[in-house]
């Protein structure tokens, strides 16, 4: 059963079918689904919800599908904790992390997305699909597009991680790699999916597609028992996670299942590429467009799709954004997995290190309930780390070569528990 | 003083199929009020109730994007090459023919 009215224009709201339609015909805006809500409040609640499978096809009512799941049956419902010891670092006194770090099976947000985006494509009839990326969605659309039997062209920057493109060359896609920045792939993509019929997963599939995002907000309410937080501090690359994350809290809302916690929405980029964050601190009309140069390349997109529509979902939510330099972000991943056990990606410390400096600054209170969006997994953007975090200690195989080394490292180092 | 504009596909059923229409004008606001005396229809197109340049149509001159320079009142001169190109999802502007055929159901 579907739930899903039709497409609508984002800017002057023509309707379309359900199709593969991703840009109004009439004026060029982007376009989103529209669910009958009245509809979806019959079957979704929060007595039906208990009952099913800890994925995020639980909130299958508000993803854009009209039959069932194809893929990513265990995505999603990641973990979702009380960050006691980077709230004490930081100093405040309620601090979660939404950890997408460990999502299932590629380690980052995107399985989200791509579970739905290709859940669409296979609805629709597409047997190949594509897509034009900086590394994360790359892999995920490698993997679930494997496990559902797809043919995959994946095309990205030819700089990436390496753990990026071995990541994706494992499950055996076509991987192009573009000599130039994640835009200039994504123009040239835009020109192949006119050409070939494929389903390019952030293009022409892309209002079903983004939709997938909304489930990281849906699992943050029901994983506070059903209730939001004050403020959320999420990376921006094209910037649509934030709106999505905006859109879900809103549904909840309008369905009945949280009340307005009056959610501050915070984006985070590198200095290196932080279109969003300059339109949002100059509250200015347009996103003006930059060429990336930052170590955080899944989030170095210097023409985000969904900057506009970002900026306004921070903005409307009276929240606010900041950057975090190259030095910035290693700190705070290696503050991160220091205090709360976690290896994110590059992309994970923007988030840490532009929370930390709201905070400091006082835009965000120190009193309040704070969450922090983990998106992606650090064993993937090694290359920044090397040199910055010494080495093991070297050791003869004996006792006595260990027991040298012991007395300096005892000497060093202190458990925080004591 | 005539300036070359450039049509994007999906508007070229308003322009009887012309790709380019040489225009009049001293501004690009100008030169879009003479395009509308051309050929009416295309105006709405491209901006909304208020006159303004819609969100996601970019106009270029010479390849700079108007919105970096002076608006609608940037100028233009004679030889200037005028394109008016529909942003795509995912941000980037993009040649005008891709853009159509995959919004006109070509994926």
């Amino acid at each position: 059963m579907s739930y899903v009215l039709g497409l609508k224009c984002r800017e002057c709201g023509r309707l379309y079918p359900k199709d593969v339609i991703f840009v109004c015909e009439y004026c060029f805006g982007s376009v989103e689904v529209d669910y009958d809500y009245d509809a979806i409040r019959k079957t979704f609640t929060k007595a039906a919800l208990a009952t099913r499978p800890k994925s995020l096809w639980r909130y299958r009512e508000l993803l854009p599908i009209d039959g069932e799941p194809r893929v990513g049956h265990a995505s999603g419902f990641t973990p979702f904790f009380k960050a006691e010891a980077l709230g004490k670092v930081l100093g405040v006194r309620e601090l979660y992390i939404k950890d997408d770090s460990v999502s299932h099976p590629t380690l980052s947000f995107k399985d989200r997305v791509v579970s739905v985006a290709l859940t669409k494509a296979m609805e629709f009839g597409f047997d190949t699909v594509a897509c034009a990326s900086t590394g994360n969605l790359a892999n995920s659309v490698s993997a679930l597009g494997a496990r559902a039997g797809l043919r995959r062209f994946i095309f990205i920057p030819a700089d990436l991680e390496a753990g990026k493109v071995v990541s994706s060359l494992i499950y055996k896609p076509t991987v192009v790699a573009v000599e130039g920045t994640y835009d200039e792939v994504n123009r040239l993509c835009a020109e192949i999916g006119a050409k070939y019929n494929w389903a390019f997963v952030n293009i022409n599939i892309r209002p079903y597609y983004a939709e997938g995002s909304k489930t990281y907000g849906y699992e943050i309410a029901e994983q506070l028992g059903w209730r939001a937080p004050q403020h959320i501090v999420i990376p921006a690359a094209g910037g649509s996670l934030i709106t999505k994350i905006a859109k879900s809290l809103k549904e909840l809302k309008m369905l009945g299942f949280i009340s307005d916690a009056g959610t501050r929405l915070y984006a985070a980029q590198a200095t290196g590429c932080a279109p969003i964050v300059t339109t949002i601190k100059e509250r200015a009309d347009i996103v003006r467009p930059v060429k990336p140069n930052t170590i955080a390349k899944s989030l170095a997109i210097g023409n985000p799709a969904d900057g506009y529509y970002a900026t306004k979902a921070v903005l409307e939510s009276g929240g606010a954004a900041e950057s975090a330099s190259d030095d910035e972000i290693v700190e705070a991943m290696q503050l991160l997995a220091q205090t709360e056990g976690i290896f994110t990606e590059t992309a994970g410390g923007v988030t840490v290190a532009a929370a930390r400096k709201l905070i400091e600054q006082g835009v965000i209170p120190r009193d309040e309930s704070i969450v922090l969006a983990i998106t992606g997994n650090g064993l993937k953007t090694q290359e920044p780390l090397m040199n910055r975090l010494g080495a093991p200690t070297r050791i003869k195989p004996t006792l006595s070569s260990f027991e040298q080394q012991l007395q300096e490292t005892l000497a060093a180092c202190q458990p925080r528990s004591a | 003083m005539p300036v070359t504009v450039r049509i994007p596909t999906p508007l070229q059923r308003i322009t009887s199929g012309k790709g380019e229409v040489p225009c009049d004008g001293a501004t690009i606001s100008e030169l879009l009020a003479d395009l509308e005396r051309k050929h009416p229809g295309v105006k709405e197109r491209i901006c909304d109730e208020q006159g303004k340049l819609r969100r996601f149509v970019n106009v270029f001159v010479n390849e700079e994007d108007i919105r970096f320079l002076q608006g609608d009142q940037t100028p233009v001169k004679d030889g200037d090459e005028v394109s008016i190109i529909p942003a795509i999802a995912g941000g980037a502007p993009a040649a005008a023919t891709p853009m159509v055929a995959a919004s006109e159901g070509g994926a």
